[in-house]
């Protein structure tokens, strides 16, 4: 786990850094004591097992969580030097910096072309809506199914088209951060395949942070792996999440310094 | 041996037959019940028809273009038409649906987008059940109380704005109820895909969530119309009757219903056929706004 200490850093290297964060549901405490260093330009993945908080964190990183009754945050997370829960920090304006992509394809009851240009135009897009439309559907790699029936509801297409879809739509505002939570679990192989070799491209110019179940998916997609892990309450009521081990996926699924970490990732958990 | 020669004779001998069987108890009793809730069923429908058959019976024969243009007769005259019961049906349902569709489906968002479970919207939704059940000559006493004694418009008393607004009150709750009803039905996803964007509250709810729960709001609030449209009891103490055409909005306006109630018990035969003449048009209209509730539903899902 990294220390507090590391975070002096070169601002350009972090896109998004996570203090002391823990997340509460009423009373409840769902996940503590995560810190973690989010690298710009990569991909970073979340694995762990179910109801370890992966995707609550995930939702911390652009205030999704806001809309959760009860839901509450300690801690920092930091997005270009600034706090995203400070009190003057408008929770939209967040989310046009860090879209988010979700784990059941979601696509509005409209044309693709509209799916793609709602959120250019609620964002004040002035330029070439056509333009945009094409490079986003190019970039999500979905231009050439649909590029003759852009007048066509999004719900025509089939679900790991829609998938991308959803992501093309989060790419039209120009995010810098794209939050995928287990984009491709509802998806066959063939769809995940696509989505993850997109990935690959969309990194070049976003960084990802992608929730998985799918430990071969890890491996394929990304450059950074967190270990979140559920351990018992000190008062030992309940389970709550935490952030094992972050590190290169390579460490994480070759030579872990955890040994929770080396039981999940050869499949000999609990 | 080909297999479907012989069947094993232990089996034929030993097995129980899988055949239906009618005489058993249980298929007896499957049989009654099934009767018998297909003749509930009938019988439930036996009114509509009755009511529809009897109304055109009655009526049907009176319907000319003059019925539907010219003014009811003076007591004893023969003649004449409830052209102006007609459009005084129309002026007060409109009014009432300007001020009810706003006032409801803005509350049915509150309910359903902005408190879904606070105590103020629960105290709300209570609220609006309690009034949906109000009766509707309550509804009419009340703006009676409210706006015909008090003479609030311009010093009158009877006015179809007062109609249009004790059919407001009548039309709210259902209002409110199908837009949160409606609003609820919408997959969380759907607001989420909007807000994860960084779509704000308004344009999540105007440009995502309403347009895709448009079918059902419109086809509650084409259902609430045709309810009030039918009306009386409000009406009488609100709207009152004229055997003229209406002079504004803040004069005294027949209305379909009124003009039933009034001429039906008329010692008139040329008033009790307009009555009946008037019962056919209004039913054939509320009829016809609950199909064209259902066409709404249709077109917009394709």
């Amino acid at each position: 786990m990294p220390s507090p200490s590391l975070t002096h850093h070169n601002s350009s290297e972090f896109c998004m850094e996570l203090e002391n964060v823990g997340i509460s549901y009423g009373g409840n405490e769902a996940v503590k004591g995560v810190y973690m260093q989010i690298p710009r330009g990569k991909v970073t993945a979340f694995i762990g097992p179910s109801g370890c908080g992966k995707s609550t964190v995930l939702r911390a990183l652009n205030r999704m969580n806001d809309l959760i009754d009860g839901c509450t945050i300690k801690g920092r997370v930091i997005f270009d030097g600034q706090d995203l829960y400070a009190p003057q920090v408008d929770p939209v304006e967040v989310r046009r910096r860090i879209g988010m992509v979700f784990q059941k394809p979601n696509p509005f009851p409209k044309s693709i072309y509209e799916n793609i240009a709602f959120g250019a135009r609620i964002n004040g897009y002035r330029g070439d809506m056509d333009e945009l439309v094409e490079r986003s559907l190019r970039k999500a790699a979905i231009w050439d199914e649909t590029k003759d029936k852009l007048k066509e509801s999004g719900y025509a297409l089939s679900g790991g088209q829609q998938q991308r879809l959803c992501i093309a739509r989060a790419i039209a505002i120009e995010p810098e951060v794209i939050l995928m939570d287990e984009p491709c679990s509802a998806l066959d192989p063939i769809s995940t395949l696509k989505i993850e070799e997109m990935m690959h491209e969309l990194k070049k110019s976003y960084t990802i942070v992608i929730v998985t179940h799918n430990m071969q998916q890890a491996v394929r997609v990304s450059d950074m792996t967190g270990f979140f892990n559920v351990t018992p309450k000190a008062d030992g009521d309940g389970k709550v999440g935490c952030l094992e081990e972050f590190a290169e996926t390579e460490t994480i699924f070759n030579a872990p310094t955890q040994q929770a970490t080396q039981d999940y990732v050869s499949g000999r958990f609990g | 041996m080909a297999p479907s020669t012989t069947p094993a004779p232990a089996a034929s001998v030993f097995a129980r037959s899988l055949d239906f069987r009618a005489s058993l108890s249980r298929n007896r009793w499957n049989s009654f019940f099934s009767v018998l809730a297909g003749l509930f069923a009938v019988i439930a429908v036996i009114p509509l028809v009755l009511v529809l058959g009897y109304v055109l019976f009655m009526g049907g024969s009176l319907i000319s273009a003059r019925l539907l243009t010219e003014l009811p007769p003076a007591p004893g005259l023969d003649g004449g038409g409830i052209g102006n019961a007609i459009l005084g049906t129309i002026v007060v349902t409109l009014i009432a649906s300007l001020i009810a569709i706003p006032v409801g489906v803005g509350g049915g968002i509150y309910l359903a987008e902005y408190s879904r479970s606070g105590w103020f919207a629960q105290f709300v939704r209570f609220g609006t059940n309690v009034l949906a059940g109000v009766p509707s000559i309550i509804c009419g006493v009340f703006i009676y109380g409210l706006i015909v004694s008090t003479r609030v418009f311009f010093g009158q008393s009877y006015s179809a704005m007062a109609g249009g607004i004790a059919l407001a009150v009548l039309m709210l709750p259902t209002v409110i109820k199908t837009t949160d009803e409606a609003l609820k039905l919408v997959p969380q996803e759907l607001r989420w895909g909007a807000i994860g964007i960084g779509a704000s509250r308004f344009v999540t709810i105007t440009r995502i969530t309403l347009p895709a729960a448009f079918t059902p709001i419109a086809t509650g609030v084409v259902l609430g119309i045709a309810r009030a449209a039918g009306e009386t009891a409000p009406l009488i103490f609100t709207a009152l009757f004229s055997p003229f055409w209406p002079e504004g909005v803040f004069n005294p306006i027949a209305t379909m219903s009124v003009l039933i109630f009034n001429f039906a018990i008329m010692p008139y035969e040329a008033q009790n056929a307009l009555a009946w003449a008037a019962s056919f048009v209004l039913v054939v209209m509320i009829l016809g706004a609950n199909l064209f509730a259902r066409w709404v539903g249709r077109f917009t899902r394709a």
